[in-house]
């Protein structure tokens, strides 16, 4: 009895061998991107061209990858933090860089948006970038009509002003809980370099923002899409994509809540999303050849299409659907597009001074 | 153990003696073996954990992977090792004294749990005292509906309560048609809503042990007080609360120490104002990355909650002790 049990239990552990083995020589990569932000038909595209496996899954905080790739053996090939983050993982030694000559597809992309995420991957040896936004206003066009007299938003002065915010306070104000976004923003209304890591200067826009912080109803990085869409606020500051995703539920939901966004005319912080191989990835050929994929003009243009993000991808343009690519607040013309500003990581200490100063803002201790 | 050494007495005396030490010491590893079981446990999950976040509270934040220094390791041999050691310093714990608002933000969440505990203990009370008192055959099924709601993911159970308390939700509306109130309330973002949600979602851990010792309660002692002319509320207060007593001290430490690093409910429920220890650390951890420091502010939470729980055991054990 028992030296059945035994062989039963050998046999089975060696035939889980065997299937382990048979298993290894599929080729798979393993892919870790933001959830909802790709046509899900691609990833089925791709493995019917390539044969590789992808394992797809998703995360909703650029601090929920950051932490898993500094815990390390993350199990992931393909990553996609974002620019700010993505610096700082690479002074970590958190990335490999890429084999160019394994990218041929590279050539599709859009200097105007390489040129910016040189400052956080200079040369772009470590990443590709996947989407590209911009941090503005996101507003429910018929209640700001009602509380401003007016639905052109195109200014700052709409946030940064006591007496205009003072009127939608009832109506509802939400603001992204990042510093990194809205500390800057601040800066750029005063005159002053978004850049900034003076403490003087990093104070002057603390007290724009306590000054408007009455008017604010929650510092929330996601709640908006569903406060916007349903109507519950009447202006967020947020990021590009979200508001879009906002802006489309309403239309679905058809309770007549139309949703607008607006790159203010004194310049928007524009972020990126990027692609980049985590140095201990295990399927690093296959990572390679799912980036190549993704830099493919029809292939990023079909993610573009569905999430409504703008691409880096120069090439995809004539791809994309017009409605899209003629949205200025998706695609700002060239002019505004001087506008934008990125913003560096900050250093240690810096951060420390932001996050206090931001706490202070938000909690008023 | 008994029945071991009843056999081997029985036997001849020549072998009883081996035998008997033989079983005895068989029967006594298996004892012990069942007490080692849960020590083991503690010591894989809780203790070598807690020294890890111990190490990590007293090293420094650094851009490398993982974000801290020292990391331990034989690498340099034994010598390399106490040298890594030296690095360990308590800075981080001296940090925390000097802003005040990780005092401020323990003392925010304890306060917050401490006032969700009473609301929670007021709202059970009465549900489990129903439950003890109903008739045996409906027990389980009112068992089952405390329980019930743990089939559905904490997440959205939460969640559902925006939708039922922003201005233009299900609560709101029901009072506006009613005509109860002619402007919609502002709960959602208040420390009212935190406190509807952790009562909310606590509750079954509230009402079980409570259950549990109300109904093991003798309802023959009522019965005496009220033949002795003892009115209804007095006989609560004399007998049957104090009777609950290890029910409602259970059931207050499961609400408590929870409730005390609460993050989700808060951040969906409460206002950007609220600032608790849960959201501190998240900062710590996520926003300024410091490692080292959201694991001092995780150790102190841990001692804070931990020591007055095991003096309050130690005075228990003292005063039986007493009273014997």
């Amino acid at each position: 009895m028992i030296r059945k049990a035994l062989w039963l239990s050998a046999t089975s552990a060696f035939l889980t061998l065997f299937a382990v083995g048979s298993h290894a020589e599929d080729r798979v990569v393993n892919v870790f991107n933001w959830s909802d932000y790709i046509d899900s038909s691609i990833i089925d595209d791709f493995t019917k061209a390539t044969g590789i496996k992808v394992v797809y899954d998703t995360f909703d905080s650029n601090e929920i990858l950051e932490t898993k790739l500094l815990a390390g053996g993350s199990g992931y090939d393909v990553v996609v933090p974002s620019g700010n983050f993505l610096a700082r993982q690479i002074q970590a030694g958190v990335f490999q860089k890429l084999d160019k000559s394994k990218l041929p597809n590279i050539s599709n992309m859009w200097d105007t948006v390489s040129e910016r995420t040189a400052k956080y991957d200079p040369g772009n040896e470590y990443s590709i970038n996947y989407m590209w936004g911009t941090v503005g206003i996101g507003y429910n066009i018929k209640k700001v009509q009602t509380a401003l007299g007016t639905d052109k938003i195109d200014s700052w002065d709409v946030f940064f002003n006591p007496d205009s915010l003072a009127k939608l306070k009832d109506c509802g104000v939400y603001v992204l809980d990042s510093p990194a976004d809205i500390i800057p923003a601040a800066l750029k209304y005063l005159g002053l370099d978004p850049n900034s890591t003076s403490p003087d200067d990093i104070a002057k826009a603390e007290e724009a923002l306590l000054k408007v912080r009455p008017y604010i109803r929650k510092f929330h990085s996601s709640e908006y899409i569903n406060a916007l869409a349903n109507g519950d606020i009447c202006l967020a500051v947020g990021w590009s994509g979200d508001v879009f995703q906002a802006r489309n539920r309403a239309v679905e939901a058809k309770q007549g809540v139309e949703i607008g966004y607006s790159v203010p005319k004194e310049g928007a912080q524009m972020w990126f999303d990027q692609m980049a191989i985590p140095a201990d990835a295990p399927h690093v050929a296959e990572a390679l050849e799912f980036i190549n994929y993704m830099m493919k003009p029809e292939v990023i243009a079909k993610s573009s299409n569905y999430v409504l993000y703008a691409n880096g991808n120069k090439a995809s343009q004539q791809f994309i659907d017009k409605a899209l690519l003629d949205d200025p607040s998706v695609y700002p013309d060239a002019e505004t597009i001087k506008k934008l500003y990125t913003v560096s990581p900050y250093d240690p200490k810096t951060q420390r001074v932001i996050t206090r100063t931001w706490t202070k803002i938000v909690t008023g201790q | 153990m008994s029945n071991a050494a009843v056999t081997a007495a029985s036997a001849s005396p020549a072998t009883s003696a081996g035998k008997s030490i033989l079983a005895r010491l068989g029967a006594a590893f298996v004892g012990r073996l069942v007490i080692i079981i849960p020590y083991v446990w503690l010591l894989f999950f809780f203790l070598i954990p807690f020294i890890i976040v111990f190490k990590i509270s007293l090293s420094q934040t650094a851009i490398a992977m993982p974000p801290y220094t020292p990391v331990l390791d034989f690498s340099g041999g034994i010598s390399g090792f106490f040298g890594q050691l030296r690095q360990l310093s308590i800075d981080n714990y001296v940090w925390l004294t000097q802003d005040a608002l990780y005092f401020n933000a323990y003392v925010t969440s304890l306060i917050i749990a401490a006032i969700s505990t009473v609301l929670t203990l007021l709202v059970g009370y009465p549900i489990a005292y129903g439950m003890a008192r109903a008739p045996a055959t409906i027990r389980p099924t009112l068992l089952m509906l405390v329980i019930l709601p743990f089939w559905t993911s904490f997440l959205i159970r939460v969640y559902a309560w925006i939708g039922i308390l922003k201005p233009e939700g299900l609560l709101n509306q029901l009072l506006l048609a009613t005509g109860i109130i002619s402007q919609p309330l502002i709960i959602l973002n208040t420390y009212t809503a935190i406190f509807i949600g952790i009562v909310y979602s606590y509750l079954p851990f509230m009402v079980l042990p409570l259950y549990s010792s109300l109904e093991k309660m003798d309802y023959s002692l009522i019965e005496a007080a009220k033949d002795l002319g003892c009115p209804p509320t007095s006989a609560f207060w004399k007998i049957t609360f104090p009777l609950s007593l290890p029910g409602v001290i259970a059931g207050c430490l499961l609400v408590f120490i929870p409730a005390v690093g609460e993050f989700v409910i808060p951040d969906l429920l409460g206002g950007s104002q609220t600032l608790m220890i849960g959201k501190t650390l998240w900062n710590e951890f996520f926003a300024n990355r410091d490692w080292p420091v959201s694991s001092a502010v995780a150790v102190i939470l841990l001692l804070l909650l931990t020591v007055p729980i095991m003096l309050f055991q130690q005075a228990q054990a003292r005063a039986q002790e007493q009273d014997k």
